[in-house]
Parts: C-alpha cells; sequence; structure tokens
C-alpha cells in the first residue's frame, strides 16, 4: 500500500498472473513506467489523482470501499465487494 | 578475511569461515538437488550466496526491479498473540496503513477451518465491515488442519492408533473420511466469506500438515470453490517441501500424491485452480543458515520454474532459510527474502 503493491496483488490473486505480467498490467492500466510502480512519492500522486486510496489519505480523498470502486475501474476488473456493494444498494435484497 | 558472523538453525550466533559457509552451500544444494531430483544450484549462484553472508551489512534488500508483493498467513492473530487488545477489524487498518501492507488477511484465533465453521456468523460480519472500510485486497485464512477430524477431537478413529496395531486398511479409510469431512468445512466456510461477506480470496495455510489426505482434502476444496467462484483468488501455502505419504496411495488427478516435492506440487495447485502457491522449506535447526538457505532455494527455484501461477514462497520463522525463533534476527531474514527473491525469481513472499 505504500506504492502500488496492492494493485499488483490484485492481479496476482484474480488473473493469477505472474510478477513482471502484474506489473506491467498495472502500469499499462494507471499509464506510468513500471519502474514508478515501487515508488512512493510517484505512487502518492498517483493514487491521490485516480482517488485510488492512499496509505495516509488526505481529507475528501477517497477511501475504503470508495477506492476500491475506482480501482476496479482504472483495473478493469471485477471486485467482489464492490459488486456486492452494488446489488446491496441498487437492487432489491432477496436472500 | 576473517571470520563470518552468522546463525545456526535454531537463530543462535556462530562464526564461520568463508570456506565452511562455501561447503555448507555445496552440501545443502546437492543434498536438496538429489531429494527432489532437480538440480542443484550453479557455480554463480553459490558465489551469490556466499557474498550475500560476507556482506556486513545487518540489513540487505533486492535489486531494483526485483520488488514483490506480500501475504500473509494468520495475519489477524500476530497481534493477538502480542497482546493487543485491539479489534480484528482495527487489525486490518493497522497492517493496511500503519504497516503499509499489500495485501490483508482476516483470521479466527484458533487457525483451522474445522473451528471456523462453527463461528463463521460472527466472523462474517468483520470481513463485511473490513471490506468496506480497507482498499488492500483480503484473504480469509485458516488451516486444512486433517487431524482435527480424528478421536479425541473429531469423529473420525484415529489413524494415529491403528498404524501401530498394522491395521492399514483402517488407516487408509480414516484418513479418506477425515479429507471428506474437511473438504466439506473448507468450501463451507469459503463460500460464507466469499459470496456472502466480500472477501477477495481465501488462504489455505500450512498445508499438508497431515500428509497426503490433507493436501487431498486442500486440493479438492480448491477445485470446488473454484468452479463455483470462478473469480476467487485462492492461495495455497505448504506446510514442508514434501508431502509425507500417512495414507501413501491416495491420488489427485491421477498423481499419487505421497513424496510430491514443490515443483510437482505446484502442478496440482493450478489444476485445482489455486492462483498463488506457497512453496515451504523447513528449517534444520542443528545447521547452518547457510545450509538452510542453499537447501531452501533449489527446492523452491525448481518450484518456481514450473510453475505458470505466482509463487510466494514462506519465509518465517522456521520456514525458507529464516531461523526457527519467534523474533527472527533482520539479518537472517533479509539475506532469506533477497537470496529468495532474486534467485528463484519469486512474485511474493
Amino acid at each position: 500500500m505504500r506504492a502500488a503493491g496492492d494493485l499488483v496483488a490484485r492481479m496476482q490473486m484474480t488473473r493469477g498472473m505472474r510478477i513482471q505480467e502484474a506489473k506491467a498490467y498495472v502500469a499499462d492500466r494507471l499509464s506510468i513506467a513500471v519502474s514508478e510502480l515501487t515508488d512512493p512519492v510517484i505512487m502518492t500522486e498517483v493514487r491521490e489523482d485516480l482517488q485510488i486510496g492512499a496509505l495516509t489519505p488526505l481529507p475528501e480523498c477517497a477511501k475504503g470501499i470508495e477506492a476500491k470502486f475506482r480501482i476496479a475501474d482504472v483495473l478493469g476488473i471485477d471486485i467482489n465487494c464492490v459488486q456486492r456493494f452494488k446489488t446491496k444498494t441498487t437492487h432489491q435484497f432477496r436472500r | 578475511m576473517g571470520k563470518i558472523l552468522t546463525r545456526m538453525g535454531d537463530g543462535s550466533r556462530v562464526e564461520m569461515t568463508a570456506a565452511e559457509i562455501q561447503q555448507d552451500l555445496e552440501a545443502a544444494a546437492q543434498d536438496a538437488a538429489e531429494r527432489a531430483n532437480v538440480p542443484s544450484l550453479t557455480d554463480d549462484e553459490i558465489k551469490y550466496l556466499l557474498d550475500l553472508y560476507k556482506c556486513k551489512d545487518r540489513v540487505v534488500g533486492v535489486e531494483e526491479g526485483k520488488e514483490c508483493c506480500l501475504t500473509y498467513d494468520n495475519m489477524t492473530s500476530k497481534i493477538k498473540r502480542a497482546h493487543i487488545p485491539i479489534s480484528k477489524i482495527q487489525q486490518l487498518l493497522l497492517f493496511e496503513r500503519g504497516l503499509g501492507a499489500d495485501t490483508l488477511e482476516l483470521a479466527h484465533i484458533d487457525y483451522s477451518f474445522k473451528q471456523c465453521k462453527h463461528v463463521v456468523q460472527y466472523e462474517k460480519p468483520n470481513m463485511e465491515q473490513a471490506v468496506l472500510q480497507t482498499i488492500a485486497p483480503i484473504f480469509y485464512g485458516s488451516m486444512p488442519n486433517l487431524g482435527l477430524y480424528s478421536v479425541p477431537d473429531g469423529p473420525v478413529a484415529n489413524p494415529g492408533d491403528m498404524l501401530p496395531l498394522g491395521k492399514i486398511e483402517e488407516s487408509k479409510e480414516a484418513f479418506e473420511q477425515m479429507a471428506e469431512y474437511a473438504i466439506k468445512d473448507m468450501v463451507y466456510v469459503g463460500s460464507e466469506l466469499y459470496e456472502k461477506a466480500g472477501a477477495d480470496g481465501i488462504n489455505f495455510d500450512t498445508t499438508a500438515a497431515a500428509g497426503d489426505a490433507e493436501f487431498y482434502a486442500a486440493l479438492k476444496a480448491a477445485e470446488i470453490l473454484h468452479d463455483k467462484y470462478p473469480d476467487m483468488g485462492i492461495e495455497m501455502g505448504m506446510s514442508g517441501e514434501f508431502i509425507l505419504g500417512l495414507h501413501s496411495e491416495i491420488e489427485y488427478n491421477g498423481v499419487r500424491l505421497a513424496g510430491l516435492y514443490p515443483q510437482d506440487q505446484v502442478k496440482l495447485a493450478e489444476q485445482a485452480g489455486v492462483t498463488i502457491f506457497g512453496p515451504a522449506i523447513n528449517i534444520g535447526t542443528n545447521e547452518s543458515l547457510p545450509w538452510n538457505l542453499a537447501r531452501s532455494i533449489v527446492f523452491t527455484k525448481a518450484c518456481s520454474e514450473a510453475a505458470e501461477i505466482p509463487i510466494h514462497a514462506n519465509l518465517g520463522m522456521g520456514v525458507g532459510g529464516v531461523p526457527l525463533t519467534l523474533t527472527p534476527p533482520l539479518d537472517a531474514l533479509s539475506r532469506a527474502s533477497k537470496a529468495h527473491v532474486e534467485l528463484c525469481r519469486l512474485d511474493g513472499l
């Protein structure tokens, strides 16, 4: 979370991507270089610009589930709890 | 050059000459290669490891560009174990924003799926609230722990009692019954936490501690969960480098599980739908750390080369060349981490 580790980990977890492929995918989606993924200074700016959450989130920055909505959009993946949130808030909940 | 300060597998400090370290590196690499029938370390790799121990830096790190992700086992119990009285959700927030963790893991203090089953209705609200507040991907983790399904802890006759009496067939049947109970619990807990509470994935930790039948149970549970939820992250961390053949004949997809080493374990994990695999190489406490590290790297490297999915090797107290101590020394932990990531081309730890 200091840089882009959570984003790379998401691609490993959900798509089974190995590290170099996952880094390249995330860098491409963020429009930055792979070498910038591990730079906490650059990544803090990127994370704030894209509203994908930060280690020390400033007031008005996306937090928690708000950031995960944005991460799903930015990475082009479904996030389980985001889908669940949408279901709970946009459809009549049925057991 | 004078003596080099390193440690034994139990963490105690020991001074060795460069020649003694090289001898241990070569002997352990050869031993591991023969056991698993995989390539030993090259001369360059032995030199790399020797230089790592000659380096006087207290803490070392990977080269730029070789950074990797971290996943965890039993994450929320680590804080509980330190007797810090904060909730599990607070612990996850602490790991994410205080310690910068890449991934999170919610866990029950009694870290076995059988025990989690009893409290799953209390774990789900924790997960439901945690996913609203956190950003990093979050696993629900636990151990298959097949031993809990036999007498006196469970319903099945204990194979440990029957084997000394020569009741081989009865023992095998008992292991198979235990596996069926375990599969049911793992699928139940995994489904509840993923489908109903919003977890990103499930972590099977310390897999195959009770041998081949437990490995079978975890693979079957992973297969069922993957079929139910194709997008579920499934991590499988192992308990040791070698699958103990306590049943001895149980198979998964036509492959006998007893005696498999990590390079074969990962192929079955892939078939089951596992998305991250964690080989675990146990420490020999009466051998030096160079001996332990070289041995671990031979097994782990072969696994990483055979794998198509990410490999997060287990590096912690007692596995992966890290001493068996409650407080792993940074000199040892950082050297083991660097060497594994760089020589085995790991995707994470």
